[in-house]
C-alpha cells in the first residue's frame, strides 16, 4: 500500500509513544489514556505485581500506617492496602468490561434490527426500551442480588440488561439515519443480503461512535458495580475489589487512619474521570469528522 | 421491431398514507424502452419520476402494475440469493448524489471487487483484470481504484458508481438525476460518457432528469411526468419542437433562453394548476 | 458612483496553496442586474459574502469593497451593521436550511423589523404583508401564520426574499436564488427578483453555476475561474461570443435545447482546488489553446478586447478560434 501514496510525509519520530502523539488532543486525554493503560497492566499482571497476598491478614500489624513493609499501610484486618489495591484492580475492571461487552453486543442486535426492520416492530422495541429506561441500573442489580444472591455475575448480568437501552437507542437512531443513505440502497440494488449489508456495511461505519459510547458506559459501570461492593452486595471479601476496600476501610477512617478507604476511592474516581475524558473524547472526534 | 422490449412498464401505481388519506405518487405509468434505447423521465420535484425509478430497481413495490424485463416479470420480492442476484442483473441504478451512494469506508477498487465476487466472480486475478477495465471504461486509473471515495472529485465519484453499476452487468441502467450535482464542465464529460457507454454496450438507459437539454442529448424518447401522472411521450425531438401537453410547453417555456420572460411563466403555472386534478 | 465595488479584492486563507479570491474587481449600479458566474470552488460565494463583510475565519485581505459609499475591509463593527442591517441583503440557496423550521412566517420577517426598526407588533405586521404581496405570494395573511414546512420551496424561497426586504436594502446578493428549485419555480424567482430591481431600483448581483440563466436574467456577466475574473461583458455579448477560453468551453458544456445535436465538447480536467496552484494563467491546464512558455509564466491581467475585458494571454489571438 505504501507504494499508492509517495509523497505522504513520513513522521518524524518513531518512538515507542508515537502513537500517542498521533491521536492528537491535549495533555489531560493523554495522560488519561497513559492512565487507563497503567490500569489495564496492572490488572494484567496483578499476581505478579502484588508483594504480598492480599488475602493474608497479618493481625501483628493492623492499622498500620506506610511503612517499609506495607507501602500503603494495612486495614483493620491487616491486609497490605498496597498490594489489595493492585489484586482489586482485577476485579474491579473486569465487573464492568462483562458489563460493557454484554449490553454493546445486545445494544447492537437490538438497536440493528429495530432500525433495519422499521414499522411497528421499531415502535414495539422502542416502547421496550423505553420502560428499561425506567429502571435505575443499580436498583435493578440490588433486586438481582435479592433473588440470585451475592457475588459478581447476579449484578453484572442486571447492570448489562439495565445499560442495553443508551447502546440500544444509540445504535437504532444512527442506523436509521445511515440506512436511508444511497449507499446503502445500493448495496441491496448490487444483491446483497439484508444481513449483509446491515452487518457488514452500515454497522461498521457506526460503529466507532458505539465504541465511544461503551467507553463512557465503562466508567459509570465501574461505578456502580463499586457501590454495590460497598453496600456489601457485589464482590465478597476476602476477594480484593475497590468498592468492597471502601466499605472495609471506612471504620478505619474513624480510627483516624483513613488509607486503606481512600486509595481505592482515589483508583475509582481516577479511572472513572479518564473513561469519560476519552469516550468524550472519541465522541467529539467522531462528530468533528462527521461534518 | 417483433422483439419483446427490454424493459416495459404496465400501469405501475404507487401510493403513499398521507395523513387519514393516501398520496398519489405515480398513476398509471406504462413505457417501454427497446434494447439499446435510451428513455427520459422528465418532471418536477413531487412529479413521481425517483419513485418510478426506486420502483424499477425494487427499492419501492409497486401498489399495482408490472414491471417486465425481456418478457419477464421482475419480482415484486425476492427471496433467497439467486433471486436477488437475477433482480440485480437486470436493472441497477445511479444516484443523484455522488457523495452519499459511494461507501466511505471502501476503496473504489474493494466496492467494485465486491460487487463482481457477489456476482460469482471467484478468480481473483479475473477479478482484478475486470476491475481494471470497468475502471478504464469510465475513465479511471489506478490512482482512483486505490482512493476511498473522499479522495475523489465529485464527477470522478459519479464515474465510480457508474463503474459499480456497470460491474453487474446489468440489461438496463437507471440514472436518477445522475448529473444534476455536477459541475457544468464535468457534467458534459459524464454525458458524453453515458452516451459512449451506450453506443458500446447496448445497454438500455433510463435517464431521469429535470433538466430538458440534459434529457435531449442522451435520450431518443421521453416521458413527461406531472403530479405523478404521464402528460406526454414522444421523441424528443418531436417533443422539444412541438410539445402537445400545456406542462411539457411550460416546462419549455422556463428554460432560461434569450428573450426570456419570466414573468409569463408564472402565471401560465397558476392556470395549469387550476385545471390540473390533484391525487385522491 | 457604482452602488457595489469591488477593488482589487485578494483573499488568502492559512494553509491554501492559492488565494482564494485574487484581484476581484466588479461593480453593481443601482438599478443593475449583474451576475457572478462559476463552478464549485471559483470563490463566487466568497466574493458575495465579502459585501456583507463575511469572510471566511482567519482570511487575509487585501483591497476594498464598497456597499453604497462604506469601506467593508477592516471597517468597525458599526459600519458592518449598518450596511448588513439598511444596504445589503442576502439570499441563499436553500431556503430551508435559512429559515427556523418552528417558528411562523410571521415571526421570521416581523423579527427585524421590530428589533432593528423598533416598530409596534402592528405596525410590522402590516408592513410584513405588503412585503409578501410584493414577492408575489397568493395569500399574505395566512401565510404569516403558517410554518415554513406547510410552504413549498418556491413560496418559501419568496418568503426569504420579502424577510431580506425588510432592512429596505439597495443591494440583493443572492446565492444560487434558485438552484434547489424546479425549473417552473426558478423562472417565478427570477421574475420576483427582476421586478424588485426594475421597480424599486434595487443593485442585484446573481450569484449562479448556470450562464444561460445569468444571460437570461441579467445585463452583464462577470465569469470567474480559480478566485478571478477572466471574462466580463454585456450579457448578450458574452453567450454570442465567449472571448476567454473558460467561458466558451462552459458554454461547450451545456447541452443546448434546440439546433443540431452535437457531440459536446467538455472541458477537461477538473477546477483548481485551493490545494493547487499555478504561476500562470490558472486555467492552462485545462485549456486546449495554452502555449507553453506563456501562458504557463504569469498570470494574464484583466486587460480590455473591444468592449470588454478578458484574462487571457491569448485573448487577440485566439478570437476567432472560440466563437461558437
Amino acid at each position: 500500500m505504501s507504494a499508492l501514496s509517495p509523497t505522504a510525509p513520513r513522521s518524524p519520530a518513531r518512538g515507542p509513544l508515537t502513537w500517542l502523539r498521533r491521536l492528537g488532543g491535549g495533555a489531560l486525554l493523554k495522560v488519561c489514556v497513559l492512565l487507563l493503560a497503567l490500569f489495564v497492566l496492572v490488572a494484567l499482571l496483578a499476581p505478579w505485581l502484588a508483594p504480598q497476598d492480599p488475602t493474608f491478614g497479618d493481625f501483628a500489624s493492623t492499622l498500620a500506617g506506610p511503612s517499609a513493609g506495607h507501602w500503603l499501610g494495612t486495614d483493620k484486618g491487616g491486609h497490605d492496602t498496597f498490594s489489595a489495591l493492585i489484586e482489586g484492580t482485577r476485579t474491579s475492571l473486569v465487573g464492568p468490561l462483562a458489563v460493557v461487552v454484554f449490553c454493546t453486543v445486545l445494544g447492537i442486535a437490538v438497536g440493528l434490527f429495530s432500525a433495519w426492520r422499521g414499522g411497528w416492530i421499531d415502535t414495539v422495541l422502542g416502547r421496550v426500551l423505553d420502560i428499561l429506561f425506567a429502571f435505575p441500573a443499580l436498583l435493578l442489580a440490588i433486586l438481582a442480588v435479592a433473588l440470585f444472591g451475592k457475588g459478581l455475575t447476579a449484578p453484572v448480568l442486571a447492570m448489562a440488561v439495565a445499560y442495553t437501552p443508551y447502546t440500544a437507542r444509540l445504535v437504532r437512531g444512527l442506523a436509521a439515519q445511515e440506512k436511508v443513505r444511497p449507499y446503502v440502497a445500493a448495496y441491496q440494488v448490487q444483491g446483497h443480503s439484508a444481513v449483509f449489508v446491515a452487518l457488514r456495511r452500515l454497522l461498521p461505519t457506526i460503529m466507532p461512535t458505539v465504541l465511544a459510547q461503551s467507553t463512557v458506559n465503562f466508567g459509570y459501570a465501574l461505578l456502580d458495580l463499586a457501590a454495590l461492593s460497598f453496600l456489601g452486595l457485589g464482590v465478597q471479601p476476602p476477594t480484593p475489589d475497590w468498592g468492597a476496600m471502601i466499605n472495609q476501610g471506612q471504620a478505619a477512617v474513624l480510627d483516624g487512619q483513613p488509607l486503606s478507604a481512600i486509595v481505592p476511592a482515589v483508583a475509582v474516581v481516577l479511572v472513572v474521570v479518564a473513561f469519560n475524558v476519552v469516550g468524550e473524547h472519541l465522541g467529539d472526534r467522531l462528530a468533528g469528522r462527521e461534518s | 421491431m417483433n422483439t419483446t422490449p427490454l424493459l416495459q412498464a404496465v400501469g405501475l401505481r404507487k401510493t403513499y398514507p398521507s395523513g387519514g388519506s393516501r398520496l398519489v405518487a405515480v398513476e398509471n405509468l406504462s413505457f417501454s424502452l427497446h434494447a439499446g434505447g435510451a428513455l427520459g423521465l422528465v418532471g418536477e420535484s413531487g412529479s413521481g419520476k425517483t419513485t418510478t425509478a426506486r420502483m424499477l430497481v425494487g427499492l419501492e413495490r409497486p401498489d399495482q402494475g408490472e414491471i417486465l424485463v425481456q418478457g419477464a416479470p421482475l419480482a415484486a420480492r425476492t427471496r433467497g440469493r439467486a433471486e436477488r442476484l437475477a433482480r440485480a442483473k437486470a436493472v441497477q441504478i445511479v444516484f443523484q448524489d455522488p457523495y452519499l451512494s459511494l461507501d466511505g469506508r471502501i476503496s473504489i477498487g474493494a466496492t467494485l471487487d465486491g460487487v463482481l465476487r457477489l456476482h460469482g466472480c471467484a478468480d481473483r486475478a479475473v477479478r482484478a483484470a475486470r476491475v481494471r477495465e470497468l475502471l478504464a471504461q469510465v475513465g479511471l486509473g489506478e490512482r482512483e481504484a486505490a482512493a476511498l471515495p473522499r479522495g475523489l472529485s465529485g464527477g470522478q465519484r459519479q464515474r465510480a458508481a457508474i463503474a459499480r453499476a456497470l460491474a453487474v452487468e446489468p440489461a438496463v441502467l437507471v440514472l436518477d438525476e445522475a448529473v444534476s450535482a455536477l459541475d457544468v464542465s464535468v457534467q458534459a464529460q459524464v454525458l458524453n460518457l453515458l452516451s459512449d457507454i451506450r453506443r458500446d454496450t447496448g445497454i438500455g438507459l433510463v435517464f431521469v432528469s429535470h433538466d430538458l437539454a440534459v434529457v435531449r442529448y442522451v435520450c431518443d424518447e421521453a416521458l413527461v411526468m406531472y403530479r405523478g401522472r404521464t402528460v406526454e411521450q414522444q421523441g424528443v425531438a418531436d417533443l422539444l419542437a412541438a410539445p402537445q401537453h400545456p406542462y411539457t410547453q411550460l416546462l419549455l417555456a422556463s428554460v432560461p433562453h434569450a428573450g426570456w420572460d419570466p414573468g409569463e411563466i408564472g402565471r401560465r403555472r397558476r392556470e395549469l394548476v387550476a385545471v390540473t386534478p390533484v391525487g385522491e | 458612483m457604482p452602488l457595489l465595488s469591488y477593488e482589487d479584492l485578494s483573499v488568502l486563507l492559512p494553509g491554501m496553496a492559492r488565494p482564494v479570491l485574487d484581484g476581484v474587481s466588479l461593480s453593481v449600479a443601482a438599478g443593475e442586474a449583474v451576475a457572478l458566474v462559476g463552478e464549485s470552488g471559483s470563490g463566487k460565494s466568497v466574493t458575495a459574502r465579502a459585501a456583507l463583510g463575511l469572510l471566511p475565519p482567519g482570511a487575509t485581505t487585501a483591497g476594498q469593497v464598497t456597499v453604497d459609499g462604506c469601506a467593508l475591509i477592516g471597517a468597525d463593527p458599526a459600519t458592518v451593521r449598518a450596511v448588513r442591517t439598511g444596504k445589503a441583503s442576502m439570499i441563499f440557496q436553500d431556503p430551508r436550511a435559512a429559515i427556523n423550521p418552528v417558528r411562523r412566517i410571521g415571526d421570521f420577517l416581523t423579527e427585524a423589523l421590530r428589533l432593528v426598526d423598533g416598530r409596534g407588533r402592528a405596525e410590522a405586521e402590516a408592513r410584513a404583508l405588503d412585503l409578501l404581496a410584493a414577492v408575489g405570494l397568493p395569500d399574505p395573511p395566512r401565510h404569516l401564520r403558517q410554518y415554513p414546512h406547510q410552504l413549498s420551496g418556491g413560496m418559501l424561497q419568496r418568503v426569504m426574499i420579502a424577510g431580506a426586504l425588510t432592512a429596505d436594502p439597495r443591494l440583493l446578493l443572492c446565492d444560487e436564488p434558485t438552484t434547489a428549485l424546479d425549473v417552473t419555480t426558478q423562472a417565478e424567482i427570477m421574475a420576483v427578483l427582476r421586478a424588485l430591481q426594475q421597480d424599486r431600483g434595487l443593485g442585484l448581483l446573481l450569484i449562479t453555476h448556470d450562464l444561460d440563466l445569468a444571460a437570461a436574467g441579467c445585463d452583464r456577466i462577470y465569469v470567474m475561474y480559480a478566485g478571478r475574473i477572466v471574462e466580463t461583458a454585456t450579457a448578450a455579448e458574452l453567450l454570442a461570443t465567449p472571448r476567454h477560453p473558460y467561458t466558451a468551453g462552459l458554454l461547450g458544456s451545456s447541452p443546448p435545447l434546440h439546433g443540431a445535436p452535437e457531440r459536446l465538447t467538455p472541458i477537461p480536467g477538473v477546477p483548481m482546488g485551493l490545494l493547487e496552484s499555478a504561476p500562470g494563467c490558472a486555467f492552462a491546464a485545462r485549456c486546449r489553446f495554452a502555449r507553453p512558455g506563456l501562458c504557463d509564466q504569469s498570470p494574464p491581467e484583466l486587460a480590455p478586447v473591444g468592449e470588454r475585458l478578458v484574462a487571457c494571454h491569448l485573448a487577440d489571438s485566439i478570437l476567432s478560434e472560440v466563437d461558437r
